[in-house]
C-alpha cells in the first residue's frame, strides 16, 4: 500500500517492509561550489552548489552542510533541497532563511559569493519524500522556510506526474516572506490540476482577500474541498497524501488539525525544522 | 577544509565535552516522521516479547507504575546536531522489567516498537545494567506528547532517535535488524561520540 508511511514494522511480530529506494549511504564529506547566489526574499536566498560527486536524490531529502573555522571550531545544520531531481546532476539549490540571532544561516547570508566552497553531505532523510509511484492527490502545507521541500516535491511533480491534483497551502507571515512567489503563482499555468493557496498571520495587502489565521482544520476542510475540485470531483480512491514542513511547532498544530479532519494517520508525513521549548 | 570568512558564533564552552558535530541547545526540538501519538493511559500498555514471538511480559499503566523507579540524570544528543545538557528522567529501568518478567538472559538485540508504527533496533547490552529505561517523567513532569509520552525509551548514550518515543513494547532478536529510520540510512548502532550518524560512519 503507497500511503503505508507510519507503519514500519508495527506491532509485536513486524515485517519490516522496505522503504523504496532505499536511499545510497550519503556518509562521506565532499566540497561543493557555490555557482549562484539568488535572493528570494528579504530573509530568504537560493544558494545553487555544483557537487564535486553527483548524487541522485528523493524530492524531500536534505543535505548536511559543515562549516568550520581556522581553529577547527565546526557547526553542522541540516538543509533541505529545493530543486527537483530531474534538474542537472550535480546541481542542486538549497534555500536558507536567514534566522538573525542564529550561527550558520547569517553566515550564508552574509558571507557566501558564488565562486565559495562548502562542505556538504547527503542525500539524507527517507520518510519526507514522494516518489510518482506513491501517486496523490497531493496535499503540501508549508509554513516559512517549510516551502523549500515542498518546492522540490512541486517540481518534480511537474516533471513526472503533471496531471495529478495537487495543492499547496503555504502560511507565512505577509505576502513578502512569501519564497517563491512567482513560480508558486504560475503554478496553474504550467499544469492545471496545481494550485498555490496562502495564509498570511501577520499582515496583509490592501484588498487581500485570501486567508490570514493560522492553519486550523476549517481551512483545512476547504482545501480539500478545493483539491477535489482540481481532481474533477472524481471519487479517489485514497485519501490525498499530506506532506507538512516548517518550524516544529506549525507542524505539531497542522498535522493535529489534518487528523481532526479525518486524514488517516499514515497518509500524514512531517518534516519539523526549527526547536521547540 | 576550513570554511572562508567562518569563526563561529555559538562558542558557548560547554560545562563538559559534547560529541563532535553538536551544539548546545536549551530548548527541546522535535524529530518525528509523523504526527504526535496520543495514547490515553487507560488504552496504553507495554509488551515484552520473545524472540519467538511469545509473549514475555505484559502491563497495563497501572501495573507498570507499580514497577521500581529510577531517576537518572544525563545529556542527551539528538542526530540532528543538537544536544541538551542536564536532563532529568524517571522510569523503570529494563532491569526491573527483566526481573519483573523473569527473564534473566536475554537475546542479543531488540526491536523497540511504539504506537504509530515506529520501531528501533538496539543491541540488549545497552540498555541493560541501568543504561536503558522507559521513561514516565522528563524533568519532574509527566512527558509531553510531542516528547514522547506517556512512556518513551531513554538510551542516552546514543543518538535520541534510538530512545523510541510512545513506546509500546519491545520485540527481542537473535540478530540485529534496522528499524525504521535505520532502514532509511541512519547508523544501525548510532555511538555520538564516534558521529556513527549514517551508514558507513
Ligand atoms: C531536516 C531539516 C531540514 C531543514 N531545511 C531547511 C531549509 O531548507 N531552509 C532553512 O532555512 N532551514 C532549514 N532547516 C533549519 C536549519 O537546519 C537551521 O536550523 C537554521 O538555518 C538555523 O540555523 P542557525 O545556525 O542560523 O541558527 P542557530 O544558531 O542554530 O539558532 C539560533 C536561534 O534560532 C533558533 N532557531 C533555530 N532554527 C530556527 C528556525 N528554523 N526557526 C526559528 N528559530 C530557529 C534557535 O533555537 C536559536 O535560538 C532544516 C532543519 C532540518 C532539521
Amino acid at each position: 500500500m503507497s500511503t503505508d508511511f507510519n507503519q514500519h514494522g508495527a506491532g509485536p511480530n513486524p515485517a519490516p517492509s522496505q522503504p523504496s529506494p532505499a536511499p545510497a549511504s550519503p556518509s562521506a564529506w565532499q566540497t561543493a561550489v557555490v555557482e549562484r547566489v539568488t535572493v528570494e526574499t528579504y530573509r530568504a536566498r537560493t544558494f545553487t552548489l555544483r557537487l564535486a560527486e553527483p548524487r541522485p536524490f528523493l524530492a524531500g531529502q536534505h543535505y548536511d552542510v559543515r562549516l568550520t573555522a581556522p581553529d577547527g571550531y565546526q557547526a553542522q545544520r541540516s538543509y533541505s533541497i529545493a530543486s527537483a531531481p530531474s534538474h542537472p546532476a550535480g546541481i542542486i539549490d538549497l534555500t536558507v532563511e536567514l534566522i538573525p540571532d542564529g550561527e550558520v544561516s547569517p553566515y550564508f547570508h552574509e558571507v557566501v559569493q558564488p565562486g565559495d566552497e562548502l562542505e556538504v553531505r547527503g542525500p539524507i532523510g527517507g520518510p519526507f519524500t514522494w516518489t510518482p509511484a506513491m501517486g496523490g492527490p497531493l496535499l503540501l502545507i508549508a509554513g516559512g522556510s517549510g516551502i523549500v521541500p515542498l518546492r522540490s516535491i512541486l517540481a518534480h511533480r511537474e516533471a513526472v506526474a503533471p496531471s495529478l491534483p495537487t495543492l499547496l497551502l503555504y502560511s507565512a507571515r505577509t505576502l513578502e516572506d512569501v519564497i517563491y512567489r512567482d513560480w508558486l503563482d504560475a503554478l496553474p499555468e504550467r499544469a492545471p490540476v496545481s494550485r498555490a493557496i496562502y495564509t498570511l498571520t501577520r499582515r496583509q495587502p490592501d484588498g487581500w482577500s485570501g486567508y490570514q489565521r493560522r492553519v486550523d482544520p476549517a481551512m483545512l476542510v476547504e482545501c480539500l474541498s478545493s483539491l477535489a475540485k482540481l481532481a474533477g470531483d472524481q471519487p479517489t480512491e485514497q485519501s490525498p497524501l499530506c506532506y507538512v514542513c516548517g518550524p516544529t511547532g506549525f507542524v505539531e498544530h497542522a498535522a493535529d488539525a489534518l487528523l481532526a479532519v479525518g486524514i488517516p494517520e499514515p497518509a500524514i508525513k512531517t518534516e519539523r525544522f526549527g526547536p521547540t521549548s | 577544509m576550513v570554511t572562508r570568512g567562518f569563526f563561529g558564533r555559538r562558542r558557548e564552552t560547554p560545562p563538559r565535552p559534547i560529541p563532535p558535530g553538536q551544539y548546545l541547545e536549551r530548548g527541546f526540538p522535535v524529530l518525528t516522521a509523523g504526527p504526535t501519538q496520543r495514547v490515553p493511559l487507560d488504552q496504553w500498555s507495554f509488551t515484552l516479547v520473545g524472540a519467538d514471538g511469545e509473549p514475555l511480559g505484559e502491563w497495563t499503566w497501572e501495573q507498570f507504575r507499580s514497577l521500581p523507579e529510577t531517576e537518572i540524570f544525563t545529556d542527551i544528543h539528538c542526530v540532528t546536531k543538537w544536544s541538551k545538557l542536564d536532563t532529568t528522567w524517571k522510569g523503570v529501568t529494563i532491569d526491573d522489567l527483566l526481573i519483573a518478567a523473569g527473564v534473566t538472559e536475554p537475546p542479543a538485540y531488540l526491536m523497540a516498537f511504539s504506537y504509530g508504527g515506529y520501531t528501533t533496533n538496539l543491541p540488549t547490552w545497552d540498555v541493560i545494567e541501568g543504561r536503558g529505561m522507559v521513561a514516565f517523567e522528563f524533568d519532574g513532569q509527566p512527558i509531553a506528547p510531542e516528547h514522547g509520552g506517556p512512556a518513551r525509551l531513554v538510551v542516552p548514550h546514543l543518538y535520541f532517535w534510538k530512545s523510541a518515543k510512545w513506546l509500546r513494547g519491545i520485540r527481542f532478536m537473535p540478530q540485529d535488524q534496522p528499524g525504521f529510520w535505520e532502514q532509511y540510512g541512519y547508523h544501525m548502532y548510532g555511538d555520538p561520540w564516534k558521529e556513527q550518524r549514517y551508514w558507513g560512519d
